[in-house]
């Protein structure tokens, strides 16, 4: 690399510029302004009839930081990701655990476990919802013929999220069991073998060996897992719109509402810049482990 | 170096040509017009279910037939709340369309943000455009006005009526052919009706449906007709005692007298759950008549929402705008659509296909509705409560105040906050929202 | 080694019902899919079998024309991913030149940040340029995708040098030499970023529903939710459970029968 003449490093540049030129600007037109605007429209108000933004300093944020139902949408935002992110990863790391090795049967009970993933959310909410839908749905139909009462679970307050949760952990653990896959496959079997030969259970093997060199696996899986979580709309939309009382809206759906049935940009602004703020808390992770992991040049 | 850039280069004028080709293709559509006949975009929501789509798409075609030189292309935009959205985000960006139907609420929002035009030109250069106007029911006409001007024409509009099932009452002991009339006899009837597989009474309480049934029974415990808002649209009374009182007897319903499923019901569930037996009266929509009629296995009746202090329901539905800013041949091709559509005749025979109510008083002499209601008097109720009918909660930045009393109102039904709490705070919330109208 | 045998045989055992809980959905929309609608639902069909359902949503959604757009979408989009994505990843993994750690920032910013969030400020740009309601509108945001970028970079950075300058000696340009030895050993990664493509595009919702308004560019998933949503229909769920299975069909059929290559893939390229 010294030997490179200025000339050719110059003539690399160019080229490598132009190469990247076309993915690179979508990436700015539709990532980095965006973020940009997004902070922009965050200090105005910007509504439905207005020809122009009009600039109010910081009045978007403190309007929500002394709304109620603001703290309400990130506090249901925070734990419908952690009732979400927490199951699906355990869910994850076990069904990986179930299918890591061979068999006749194992292409079958993969795809078994993965195939909700490639299924639009959409079509899972329209499905979940007749399943949780009152009386006639399925859930209590079936809790009506075991003798309980039915619970008509999607206008209770409490339990709203945890049964969003179920369907997305339905959904989200074979997808993260991929993950778990590729990183206990990259573990060399001669080291498990000698162990096993050593006399060590299935249990110390996976608390000795496999979790631990599994760790990169797991920031990576949580970070993704998070983000998912966190740009999960479609089905508020289907199942409840954020019923009861708000009981289950979560930011991006307040976002969308604020965006979009409203029209107050401005505030919708402010609430996008907040999410961003959401993803780089969790991206935290990523950085720690990409750090050590990419070299630059 | 050179061959890269070339490559290079041709490839992003590939891409790009991809781009303004397909860009191209989107926007072709707008540009032909300048010789061809006049395309009318038109939005329309559909709230019932059934086949109301291909009715209009069937009366369009019909149109568009007798008018060679417009063609009007309708486009279904999802329920009434995707509606809304949609107008509003295609008003936004630029490609507005150039007929809609909306909720008739939505007028002060239509209006002040200058998405639709006022129609009183147009109505003024029809020969018969004042007689046209006051043959509308006033019941219907009363939302159309924003400051003394005409903004929307009645067309899918409804009221909400009881549905209840006969046989379950004559099972009860109660009397098919003497429905309840007041809350005191709905609620004795309720009890009555209640069993361990049924429920006497059925209310849908999911956003979007609690207000339209909230100011009915509003306006039923209201002594002076005041109700849950100005007529101008710039004032909520949302915390009166009379309210409190009614979202009280609700609460009642569920809790105390437990003659009323717990929770929130969906709209679309309700009548299935009637259907079923489950539930022997409920509240809906006129709307449904034809899905219950054709689907119930067993004799029902409809009547009146029963009365409190005086009687009372809320109207609903949607209404035609044109919208603001479209050239004026636009304009006229917009409103002899609209003509088209709400003609008495075509009217009726919409009534009759759908469930809603006819909107026009020359509806009533037509053998069509005549024989419909000999055939189906169920039907009649809705048009004889139209009488005591008020528009329902109607302001500025309607879907947000909407969206404020469901909320509320739903806080209470799930046991959040008191029912006096739940109004008091949805009055505030309402009043910070309006507070740039005052 | 009995012992060992009775453990294989339950953790058999348990594999297999985990996967019948986990088809369990699947099970009851095709049931219920062919099966005439009833009051209350069960899980397995009571009636008879029927098409009735298909047959009705059929010809009330206009199925062909949102499964035409959702393929448009889907192939557009990932042509031009391709092509921006193997040309940055080449730049990126192969050559050498300044700027690149300000390309790497706005790569991690676009993995950090997914573009669902940006809904408003994007349908702004998108309003500005004046290609709202445009199938155009829908994908151009994805044009440029930093995890394929990335993805690709860390494939061809395992290229070994020797065999590009061996390629190089025989007289192959850069593009031929992209071409010939940089993408044919990525493979792997560009199979699993189309079946993540593929598959958010096909399912992505809340973006298409903002930005389309005429049905000559609505997806299968915005007509779907729109006719799930439809408000005072009856008993309507043998119904949407058809819709939804006219909409799945493609993409489960195509992921059961290549689900060994797949996976093989998806495990293989190390996705992380």
């Amino acid at each position: 690399m010294k030997s490179k003449s200025f000339g050719k490093i110059k003539k690399e540049s160019l080229q490598g510029w132009m190469l990247i030129a076309p993915a690179l600007i979508f990436m700015i037109v539709f990532t980095v302004f965006p973020v940009f605007r997004s902070i922009y429209l965050s200090l105005h108000k910007y509504k439905l009839g207005m020809a122009v933004p009009e600039f109010v300093g910081l009045k978007n944020y403190l309007d929500l930081f002394h709304s109620g139902l603001f703290w309400k949408v990130m506090i249901n935002t925070i734990y419908f990701s952690l009732i979400t992110v927490i199951p699906s990863m355990i869910a994850g790391l076990g069904l990986a655990l179930l299918v890591n090795r061979k068999g006749k049967h194992i292409g079958f009970i993969r795809t078994a476990y993965f195939y909700p993933c490639v299924m639009p959310m959409i079509a899972i909410a329209s499905i979940w919802m007749f399943i949780y839908m009152a009386k006639n749905g399925l859930l209590d139909q079936l809790l009506i013929r075991i003798g309980m009462e039915p619970m008509n679970i999607l206008s209770d307050k409490d339990k709203v999220l945890p049964a969003m949760a179920v369907m997305y952990v339905w959904k989200e653990a074979g997808y993260l069991m991929i993950f778990f896959l590729s990183g206990l496959q990259g573990i060399s079997g001669e080291i498990i073998e000698a162990a096993r030969i050593d006399g060590a259970s299935n249990w110390r093997i996976l608390k000795k060996i496999q979790l631990p060199l599994l760790a990169p696996t797991f920031l990576f899986v949580t970070t993704v897992a998070f983000t998912n979580s966190f740009k999960l709309v479609d089905h508020i939309v289907i199942m409840t719109e954020g019923a009861p009382n708000n009981a289950s809206t979560l930011l991006l759906y307040y976002i969308y509402q604020q965006g979009f049935t409203n029209f107050n940009y401005g505030v919708s602004s402010a609430l996008t810049v907040l999410m961003l703020g959401l993803l780089l808390i969790v991206s935290l992770p990523r950085f720690i482990s990409q750090d050590k992991k990419i070299h630059y040049n | 170096m050179k061959k890269i850039k070339k490559y290079l280069a041709l490839m992003l004028v590939g891409v790009l040509g991809a781009t303004t080709f397909l860009a191209g293709c989107s926007k072709e559509k707008k540009k032909e017009e300048s010789n061809g006949p006049l395309h009318l975009t038109f939005y329309y929501p559909v709230n019932v279910g059934g086949d109301t789509a291909k009715i209009i798409e069937g009366l369009c075609a019909e149109f568009n037939e007798e008018n060679p030189d417009i063609v009007v292309e309708p486009i279904y935009t999802g329920n009434y709340d995707d509606t809304v959205t949609k107008i509003q985000t295609a008003i936004q960006g630029g490609t507005p369309p150039d007929v809609f139907v909306n909720l008739a609420t939505q007028r002060f929002t239509m209006a002040d943000t200058g998405m639709a035009m006022p129609l009183d030109d147009l109505i003024a250069s029809d020969e018969d455009g004042k007689e046209f106007i006051q043959d509308f029911l006033p019941g219907f006409m009363e939302d159309s006005y924003v400051d003394g001007k005409i903004y929307s024409i009645p067309f899918q509009r409804s009221t909400e009526i009881m549905y209840y099932n006969k046989e379950l009452f004559k099972k009860a002991g109660l009397d098919p052919e003497k429905p309840p009339t007041t809350w005191d006899e709905m609620l004795e009837y309720a009890k009555k009706l209640t069993t361990d597989d049924c429920k006497g009474v059925g209310l849908a309480l999911n956003s979007g449906s609690a207000q339209w049934t909230f100011t009915g029974f509003c306006l039923e415990n209201s002594k002076d007709g005041k109700m849950l808002m100005s007529e101008d649209g710039k004032k909520v009374y949302f915390d009166t005692p009379e309210n409190v009182e009614a979202l009280q007897f609700w609460i009642d319903l569920q809790n105390k007298h437990k003659v009323m499923a717990e929770g929130i019901v969906q709209w679309t569930d309700l009548p299935t759950q009637f259907l079923a037996q489950e539930v022997a009266m409920i509240y809906h929509t006129t709307g449904n008549m034809a899905n219950i009629n054709s689907n119930a296995e067993f004799e029902f009746g409809t009547c009146f929402m029963p009365g409190n202090k005086q009687l009372g329901a809320a109207t609903g539905g949607g209404n035609f705008f044109i919208a603001n800013g479209i050239s004026e041949e636009r304009q006229q091709a917009a409103w002899k659509f609209i003509r088209f559509m709400t003609e008495t005749e075509r009217a009726a025979q919409w009534s009759l296909d759908t469930g809603y109510v006819p909107t026009r008083q020359s509806c009533f002499d037509t053998d069509i509705i005549k024989k419909y209601y000999e055939d189906v008097p169920q039907a009649k109720v809705a048009y004889e409560q139209i009488e005591y009918a008020k528009p329902e909660l109607t302001t500025y930045n309607a879907a947000e105040i909407w969206r404020i009393l469901n909320d509320n109102i739903q806080a209470a039904v799930v046991g959040d906050v008191s029912v006096e709490e739940a109004l008091k705070n949805a009055q505030k919330e309402a009043e910070e929202v309006l507070a740039e109208y005052q | 080694m009995y012992q060992r045998k009775v453990k294989k045989i339950l953790i058999t055992v348990m594999s297999i019902l985990l996967a019948i809980v986990m088809l369990a959905p699947l099970i009851w929309l095709v049931g219920t899919a062919f099966s005439e609608p009833t009051f209350n639902m069960s899980f397995l069909p009571t009636t008879k079998f029927t098409l009735d359902n298909i047959k009705y949503v059929w010809e009330a959604i206009p199925f062909g024309k949102y499964y035409i757009n959702t393929i448009t979408l889907v192939v557009v989009t990932f042509c031009v991913q391709f092509i921006t994505s193997t040309l940055a990843g080449y730049a990126l993994a192969v050559l050498d030149f300044k700027g690149k750690t300000l390309i790497f920032a706005i790569i991690f910013m676009q993995i950090i940040i997914p573009n669902d969030v940006l809904i408003t400020p994007n349908y702004m740009t998108l309003s500005d340029l004046g290609l709202i309601d445009t199938k155009l509108g829908i994908m151009l945001p994805f044009f440029g995708s930093a995890l394929a970028i990335f993805l690709l970079r860390q494939h061809f950075k395992t290229v070994p040098k020797a065999l590009a300058e061996a390629a190089r000696l025989d007289g192959a340009n850069t593009w031929q030499t992209i071409w010939r030895v940089y993408m044919p050993t990525a493979k792997p990664a560009y199979l699993s970023f189309a079946v993540i493509s593929v598959s958010y595009h096909w399912n992505n919702y809340l973006w298409p529903l903002i930005v389309t308004n005429a049905p000559e560019n609505r997806t299968l998933t915005v007509g779907l939710a729109i006719f799930a949503k439809s408000k005072e229909a009856n008993m309507q769920w043998a119904n949407v459970c058809a819709a939804t299975f006219i909409i799945i069909l493609p993409l489960l059929l195509a992921f059961f029968i290549l689900q060994r290559q797949f996976m093989e893939s998806f495990v293989g390229a190390g996705i992380k």
